[in-house]
């Protein structure tokens, strides 16, 4: 199973609704609830990360019965130093993320620690692009 | 030891703002926080959340971490907009004019527990 959404950056009001809708499609599937939880929370981290950071971004899932690949692409400043910026307590968020509840320097190190499989590459001036996969039997 | 959410919102003298007929439900855990990138490290299960954090965020990390209720204090707003989305998700508000500090304290002498 294919799917895709947009996410806008600075948006957030909408920013979280592809988690949860990946949430909702998971549910169905009667996946277990604690890897449905490691899977929407690194999502949801990533696509407040692009709302957050970037101008726009694209993620894309593939579900299939042994695990969900999640691709993130977004259009922003990239990251010059991605060792940094998986640093704990490493952010350059501004204050309005910062009082949206976020920006505390995690979201990137959650992710991580929440997926099997995390790559992330960054070309700066151009965007940042992430791969989370989560196997769904473990 | 576990607490219904009805037992909660009687000892604080809270508000009910929607999910009143979820008021059975039980928590054993609660985590007072106003910075959600803390919330989506906590791996427990039935947990309420304490906030000072009144925004659509706050909903969607409690959506995305399993959170049932969440308990806002220090007199926050909620929106038409937070609303809906914790109806849409099944998610407890309740409301509370303390502090974040006081609410705490009551709550743990009422036997809930910290998450470490």
């Amino acid at each position: 199973m294919d799917l895709e959404f947009n996410v806008q950056g600075g948006d957030f009001v909408r920013a979280g609704n592809a988690s949860s809708q990946i949430k909702k499609v998971l549910k169905q599937l009667n996946a277990d609830s604690a890897i449905i939880k490691r899977v929407v929370v690194a999502l949801y981290e990533a696509e407040v990360n692009i709302a957050a950071h970037a101008y726009d971004g694209v993620i894309r899932a593939n579900i299939d019965t042994e695990r969900i690949r999640l691709l993130l692409d977004d259009n922003g400043p990239g990251i010059p130093d991605i060792e940094r910026a998986m640093t704990p307590g490493y952010s350059t968020a501004s204050s309005a993320v910062r009082e949206m509840g976020f920006g505390a320097g995690m979201g990137l190190p959650n992710i991580r620690a929440n997926a099997d499989e995390f790559v992330i590459t960054s070309e700066v001036g151009k965007g940042t692009h992430l791969e989370i996969t989560v196997y769904l039997n473990q | 030891m576990t607490m219904k959410i009805s037992e909660i919102v009687q000892c604080l003298d809270a508000q009910v703002i929607c999910g009143a007929e979820q008021l059975d439900k039980e928590v054993e855990y609660a985590f007072a926080s106003d910075l959600m990138s803390d919330v989506l490290t906590v791996k427990k299960e039935r947990m309420l959340l304490i906030t000072g954090l009144a925004n659509l965020q706050t909903l969607r990390t409690a959506e995305m971490s399993d959170i049932e209720v969440v308990l806002f204090v220090r007199n926050k707003a909620v929106t038409d907009e937070m609303l809906e989305l914790a109806r849409e998700s099944g998610i407890v508000l309740i409301a509370s004019p303390c502090t974040l500090f006081k609410v705490s304290g009551i709550l743990y002498n009422h036997g809930l527990k910290p998450v470490y």
